[in-house]
């Protein structure tokens, strides 16, 4: 599939380093060129440096003919616009936005937009863990990730 | 009327000072806590500091009975959120959104903002106006800016001088509707033909104004 990441911070860039080593075609994009070097030299996706809320750079990493959007950018706001755009404009079919707040993600999930909220995920999952004293996510993902030495 | 500006800065501040002028009920909103100390010397109890696209300060600062949210902080995202949210929360009557890049225009009334205005656009067109011999010239946006009426000078080296009427805009959806020849007008019909000096009306879909721009430019 062809896949646009916004944002190289952490999550971005660990996500779009498990995608290309999935096979797919990866696009990432990001406001500092010094991001990028959170992708390993063994990437061999595309980089772009812009402002992913804008249409020319979304257009520059091939969002017209992109089947995923993923927006994973510090900034909600960013994340939320962005996310608009790659769904009404470009009509990309798989849009997800990573929002820090719980209320916009609750909100923008109303208006069809996937949104992934790390804050309730995580105090969540704590919470569980203090009732039952047991860790709720079945699956080590830290290990799974780790074991494919990207 | 209640009114709730978001974004401190030189807009926000002058717009706040304005509209309490006019005995408005005004808020402003500022994020940033030393530029909130700045604007809150000046302007007192008005200026209330916090982010404006958080639910929580949204209610505290009265949201739900503004008759007008205006967001005109430097960011188009954080002015698309502030707007939208207070739509879904507050079912406010009208936000109005400042927009930096003048293409994110379309965009914001796709999503339900009632109106932008673009400081970019506003002097392009203003400059247009001074400059534009043979140009296309907006006049006015109806619609929400889906449909516009522009105001064309037919020069001496127009392609379409002494053209019909009939033969122009056969594949734009777009009317004329007016001649200005002189000091008098023309009311078009298909025979009409066009004049050197002439300056010609038209309506017109706002997506089609470059084609018309194509159609009457100087060769």
């Amino acid at each position: 599939m062809n896949i646009i990441v916004l944002g190289c911070g952490r999550l971005g860039s660990t996500f779009a380093r498990l995608m290309h080593h999935d096979g797919h075609n990866v696009t990432v994009i990001d406001l500092q060129s010094e991001a990028f070097r959170r992708l390993d030299t063994k990437f061999r996706g595309n980089r772009i440096v812009g402002n992913g809320i804008d249409e020319d750079v979304l257009k520059r990493a091939g969002i017209e003919t992109a089947d995923v959007f993923i927006a994973a950018t510090q900034g909600d706001n960013r994340n939320i616009m962005a996310a608009q755009i790659a769904q009404r404009v470009f009509k990309v079919e798989k849009v997800l936005a990573r929002i820090f707040d719980p209320v916009r993600a609750d909100r923008y999930r109303q208006l069809g937009i996937i949104t992934l909220c790390t804050t309730t995920i995580a105090s969540g999952l704590m919470r569980d863990f203090v009732e039952t004293g047991e860790w709720g996510l079945k699956k080590d993902y830290s290990a799974e990730y780790l074991q494919l030495n990207l | 009327m209640y009114i709730i500006i978001v974004g401190g800065g030189n807009i926000g501040y002058y717009l706040a000072k304005t509209l309490s002028g006019e005995r408005h009920e005004v808020l402003l909103l500022e994020k940033d806590r030393a530029r909130y100390r700045t604007v809150s010397e000046e302007l007192g109890e008005i200026v209330m500091q916090g982010d404006g696209c958080e639910v929580a300060l949204q209610a505290q600062a009265g949201f739900g009975r503004a008759d007008a949210v205006v967001a005109v902080t430097g960011s188009d995202d954080d002015n698309l959120v502030v707007c939208q949210m207070a739509k879904m929360e507050h079912n406010v009557p009208r936000t109005i959104s400042r927009v930096n890049d003048p293409r994110n225009e379309k965009l914001f009334h796709e999503l339900g903002i009632d109106a932008t205005v673009s400081s970019t656009k506003i002097i392009f067109n203003l400059l247009e106006q001074e400059v534009g011999g043979g140009e296309v010239i907006p006049l006015a946006a109806l619609k929400r800016g889906n449909i516009e009426i522009v105001e064309i000078q037919i020069s001496p080296k127009s392609p379409v001088a002494g053209a019909e009427i009939r033969t122009l805009l056969t594949e734009q959806n777009a009317l004329i509707v007016a001649v200005l020849r002189g000091d008098k007008y023309v009311l078009p019909s298909g025979d009409t033909t066009l004049e050197v000096g002439d300056c010609v009306i038209v309506l017109v879909d706002a997506d089609q104004e470059h084609s018309l721009r194509d159609l009457f430019a100087e060769a």
